[in-house]
Formats: C-alpha cells, sequence, structure tokens
C-alpha cells in the first residue's frame, strides 16, 4: 500500500481517498482537540476578555458589563502593585539562583561518582519533585516551626539565634527554600543527562594535560552544556512567574498584609479566594492576563530557540 | 603523598586517588542533608507522641495511626470527612485522569506520528507550545468554564481540568513514542485490511506499552498529588481528595498535631514513594527527557 502514491489514480478515487485519511485523522483527533480547546484555546480568549469586564461574584457573575482598560488602570495605580512586583522579582530571581546554582552542584557531583550512588542522589533530589506539595510543606512547617518543636531553632540554638517563628519573621527565606528545593531537580536532571552524553576522551584529555577538577567544569563542563542551562533559565522564570502553589501553602502571601505576595497569587486571591468575599474575577483575570500572555511569548520563544523545525517534521511514509 | 587540597599538577591521571573521589560524596551528602532530614522526620514522627525537633518524646506507639481503625477518637479528625472514603475519591481521581490521559494522548500522538492531515503541523505546534505553557494562569478562566458546563463542584470537572493540563505533555511524549515504532508491522496490518483504529489499538498499542507504562505513572502520580485543582474546584468537600484534607490539618490550628498529620501525611505519600521506589529510572528518565516541571 505504501506504493499507492506511484499508482495512476483516478480523481474520484484520489478523492475518495483523502477523505478517507482525514476522517480517520478527525477520529483520532478530536478528543484530544476538544479538550485543549475547552481547557486551553477558550480559558486564554476569556482570560484576556474578562480582564476588560467588570464580573464578580457580588453581582452573581451576571450584570457584568465592559469597563474598557479600568482594570488595568487599578492595578497599576495600585497602593500594593509596587510591592507585589518587587516579591516577584525577588521571588523568582532567588529561587532561579537557588535551582540552577543547586542543580547543578547536585549534577556535577552525582555525575563523577560511581553510576549507582548518583542515581541515589538524584533519587533524593527528586522526592520533593514527586511528593504531594501538602505533605511536603507540611514537613517544611514543622522544620521551621516555633520552639520546642522546629528543628532549625533546635538547630541554630548553638550558635546564639534567639528562637523564633521563622515563617512569621523571616518568611522570604522559607518560601525560597521550600521552593528551591523543589525546582532544583529539573535543573539536575536536565544537566546530569547533558553532562553524561559529553564524550569522555574531553575529560581524560583534560586531566591528562593536568587541569584540575574545577578547571575541567570551567573550560568544557560548562561551556558544553550551555544550551541546557539557557533551557532551565527561561523554563523556570516562566513557571516560577505562574507558580503560587507552594506559598499559597506556606505562607498565603503573608504574614501581614501581602509581605510575601506574588503577582500569581495576587491574580488567584483577588479572583478565586478574596478575603472580602467578594470575587473580583474581572479584575483578577486582567492581572492573569499578564502572565498568560507572558507564558505565550516565552513559549514561543522556547519553541523557536529549541529544536522546533526538527519537532514537526511531517511522517515520513504516508500510507492510507 | 602530596598534601590534601589539590591535585598535583605533574602527575599523571589520577585513577586511584582515594581521598578526592571521597569529596563528591561528603558534600553531596551535605547538600541532601535537609532532604533526608525531612522525610525521616516524617517517618519518625508518625511513630512517636511527639517530636522536639529531632527528639522523640515518650516511647514508640503506633497512637498516631489510629485515624485508620478509630477515626471517631481523633479529635482533629472530629469534622472532617471520614479518611478510607477520601482515599477512594483520590484513587479514582488520579486513576482516571491517568487513564482518560493515556486513551486521549495515544490517539492524537498516534495520529501526529503517523497521519498527514490537514492543521497537523498547527497542532503539533499548539502541543508544543502548551507544553512549556504554565497551565496554572488559565485557573480563573476554567473557573468559568466549570461553571458554564455545570462542572463546578463536581469530581468529573476536577478530572477533566486535570486530563487537559496533562494532555500537551502526554500527546508529546505519546507522539515520540509512535515516532520510535517501525512502520513493517502496521504496514503488513493495513494491507491485510485491518482499518486504522483496529491497527492502531492491537498492533501498534502493544509495542508502546513501555511509553504507556511511564506515561501513566506519571499522570497517576501528578493525579494522586494534585492539591490545587480539588481545592479550588470543589469547595463543597462531599468529593475532596486527600491533599484538602491534610491542608485543612495544617492550616487551620495555631496548635498543629503533628503525630496526627505526620501519620496521615506518611499514609498519603505512601503510595507514590513505593511506586518511585520501583520505577524511578523510568520516571526520571521521562522527567529528564519529557522536562516536566
Amino acid at each position: 500500500m505504501a506504493r499507492t502514491e506511484a499508482l495512476p489514480l483516478t480523481r474520484g478515487a484520489q478523492a475518495a481517498t483523502w477523505w478517507r485519511s482525514n476522517a480517520t485523522a478527525l477520529l483520532f483527533m478530536s478528543p484530544a482537540a476538544i479538550l485543549v480547546i475547552v481547557f486551553f484555546f477558550v480559558p486564554v480568549l476569556l482570560t484576556i476578555g474578562m480582564g476588560f469586564t467588570d464580573i464578580a461574584t457580588a453581582t452573581g457573575l451576571a450584570g457584568w458589563q465592559w469597563i474598557g482598560t479600568v482594570n488595568y488602570e487599578q492595578i497599576f495605580r495600585g497602593a500594593f502593585t509596587g510591592l507585589i512586583a518587587r516579591n516577584t522579582l525577588v521571588y523568582v530571581v532567588l529561587t532561579l539562583s537557588f535551582n540552577v546554582v543547586v542543580g547543578l552542584t547536585v549534577a556535577l557531583l552525582s555525575v563523577h561518582m560511581a553510576d549507582k550512588a548518583g542515581g541515589v542522589f538524584r533519587a533524593l533530589w527528586l522526592l520533593p519533585r514527586i511528593s504531594p506539595s501538602v505533605v511536603y510543606v507540611l514537613m517544611w512547617t514543622w522544620a521551621v516551626s516555633p520552639p520546642p518543636f522546629g528543628i532549625i531553632n533546635q538547630l541554630v540554638a548553638p550558635l546564639g539565634v534567639a528562637p523564633r517563628f521563622w515563617m512569621n519573621t523571616d518568611p522570604w527565606p522559607v518560601v525560597i527554600f521550600v521552593n528551591g528545593f523543589v525546582g532544583a531537580s529539573l535543573g539536575m536532571l536536565v544537566f546530569a543527562s547533558a553532562i553524561e552524553s559529553i564524550p569522555e576522551d574531553l575529560f581524560r584529555a583534560a586531566r591528562v594535560d593536568g587541569a584540575n577538577a574545577w578547571q575541567i567544569v570551567r573550560r568544557i563542563t560548562l561551556p558544553l552544556i550551555r544550551w541546557p542551562i539557557l533551557f532551565v533559565l527561561v523554563y523556570q522564570t516562566m513557571s516560577l512567574l505562574a507558580s503560587y502553589e507552594y506559598i499559597l501553602l506556606t505562607t498565603n502571601g503573608g504574614p501581614g498584609l501581602y509581605r510575601t505576595e506574588v503577582w500569581s497569587l495576587w491574580a488567584f486571591h483577588t479572583a478565586l479566594q478574596s478575603y472580602f468575599g467578594n470575587l473580583e474575577i474581572g479584575l483578577g483575570a486582567a492581572m492573569a492576563a499578564i502572565l498568560v500572555l507572558a507564558g505565550l511569548i516565552v513559549s514561543a520563544l522556547l519553541l523557536r530557540l529549541f529544536r522546533f523545525n526538527d519537532l514537526v517534521a511531517e511522517p515520513r511514509v504516508e500510507i492510507t | 603523598m602530596t598534601a590534601i587540597g589539590a591535585a598535583p599538577p605533574s602527575n599523571p591521571p589520577p585513577i586511584t586517588f582515594r581521598w578526592t573521589s571521597a569529596i563528591p560524596y561528603v558534600v553531596l551528602l551535605a547538600f541532601t542533608l535537609p532532604i533526608l532530614v525531612l522525610y525521616g522526620w516524617l517517618l519518625y514522627g508518625s511513630f512517636f507522641p511527639r517530636m522536639e525537633g529531632l527528639t522523640p518524646i515518650g516511647a514508640f506507639t503506633v497512637e498516631n495511626w489510629r485515624f485508620l481503625w478509630a477515626p471517631e477518637t481523633v479529635d482533629a479528625l472530629k469534622f472532617k470527612p471520614p479518611i478510607i472514603p477520601l482515599t477512594i475519591n483520590t484513587l479514582i481521581f488520579s486513576l482516571s485522569t491517568s487513564l482518560v490521559v493515556l486513551l486521549i494522548s495515544s490517539m492524537a500522538g498516534y495520529a501526529l506520528s503517523r497521519i498527514r492531515f490537514p492543521g497537523r503541523r498547527m497542532f503539533l505546534a499548539g502541543v508544543l507550545l502548551l507544553h512549556s505553557f504554565p497551565s496554572v494562569t488559565l485557573l480563573i478562566a476554567t473557573f468559568l468554564v466549570l461553571r458554564q458546563l455545570r462542572l463546578y463542584d463536581q469530581l468529573i470537572g476536577v478530572i477533566l481540568v486535570k486530563t487537559a493540563f496533562e494532555l500537551p505533555f502526554g500527546v508529546w511524549i505519546m507522539k515520540g513514542f509512535f515516532d520510535t515504532v517501525s512502520w513493517d508491522l502496521e504496514m503488513a496490518a493495513l494491507v491485510d485490511g485491518a482499518g486504522r483504529l483496529r491497527t492502531w489499538w492491537s498492533v501498534v498499542m502493544p509495542l508502546v506499552k513501555p511509553g504507556l507504562l511511564a506515561l501513566g505513572l506519571l499522570s497517576f502520580v501528578s493525579g494522586w498529588n494534585e492539591f490545587l485543582l480539588p481545592f479550588v474546584f470543589m469547595p463543597s468537600g462531599n468529593q475532596q481528595t486527600l491533599s484538602v484534607l491534610i491542608r485543612g490539618l495544617i492550616g487551620e490550628g495555631r496548635f498543629v498535631d503533628y503525630g496526627l498529620v505526620t501519620a496521615v501525611g506518611l499514609y498519603y505519600v505512601a503510595p507514590i514513594l513505593i511506586l518511585f521506589f520501583f520505577a524511578q529510572d523510568r520516571l526520571m528518565k521521562i522527567y529528564a527527557g519529557g522536562v516536566k516541571g
């Protein structure tokens, strides 16, 4: 049948084949297509559209109106916007640095030990990612809890640090460590497989030439894995900008008013979990729309930068 | 022997350098210590009346686990839905998510890998784009979509949202697996007159079993762990999952009964840890290759 293309077909037979092939494709594709349309395509448009309305639960979601750019004006003139933008920057930059530096360190160290031991360490580092967020956060909540329970207090006591309730006194380090220990594993896995694909000869040659471990890392490994590093940087910047689950579970944006509130959590609070009772969905959607657009742009950028054209190549052989 | 600190530059390749080869282990162990301590405490804390830091107070006990056989005696659970039905909900949620993800992704993955049709390139590009797109930003709009479909506050609605969010990854991974399957068998089946659907199901699907297993595991784990979707989209709680219960146990009190929550937490995370123990290579490969995070 693969030879079909070579056979002379009447126009009618060609058309019939075309229809049959497309009907099959439609059959296979439609469940996925429907879900993608209903839960991605429509929500993207809705988010952007609702950002220009005053839809809220106070009016029963029904009596909404187009209000132009009022939501955006409210966001940019808001008293807390500056604080929340700063928080977001702090959160993304610090967590990202932790993720990449620790991910790289763990990857480098684990590939330079016996295979089995390296695998065990990598598996341990994956634990936070594969554990349910609530259980993982529960462990941290305990670790930073007030005396006499928290382990951090017990550990720093010999250094003369007074015991305290870290989640309230120093929420930022807590938030960054909680997120960092989850995020580092992505870099670890990506970097480790990139390092393992570097030809062993390069390292051997460098060692024969008398390079020390640091020089090998600096001059051979790092330059050769710069693309994976760039990938992880871009990818995680975006996912950190959008993610708030671990912050929601630890400080929930507090203590006090917006101390650790980040942009995505702000949108969530405004639209879905407001303390004030009224869920301002339109306003929250406007906040989220900024993230949605950023997400689309960064994802498109990732596609351009990495491997897109090879990935969408047409199937080589076609049978009908 | 040279002094400790640096490899002597003039020496030949250090094949048998014992103490330097120990350095990565020591450093990495120090880095990993927080993780070991956290998980160690979870295990330890669930079997002692209480823990002060790393020190257990009192004698070994299974009291904390009595939520399994005598839930009515646990104060913190008095006004909560009972644990066993919650576990079943969580299982239904994660199993159905993973089965639907498997079915739909392998259908779409097969078509994208094998059939030339109008819109194929666009759909592939879309899937790839969504693959790195943070779907959590769409939660606000999803809320309205679910209400419009009358699926808000229902398990089935949350399953659909979760499935959709897992789909770009699943379709992409399955397309990759189908790409590696040779055409020969399939062509033979098609020449023999089997339809596409039957060829896909009975000839090609068995050949991608490793892929199905990996994706199934991953989406099961992801469904089992899910917190945000049931928390936001099933507020009334009669179909709650374990994650929402645990969040309630930690979240509401100034005084947290750590003995109880560690036991419930361990009960909740145990299936995942067991799965991970047996399938870690497979899971790690798919995490690294598919980039999920």
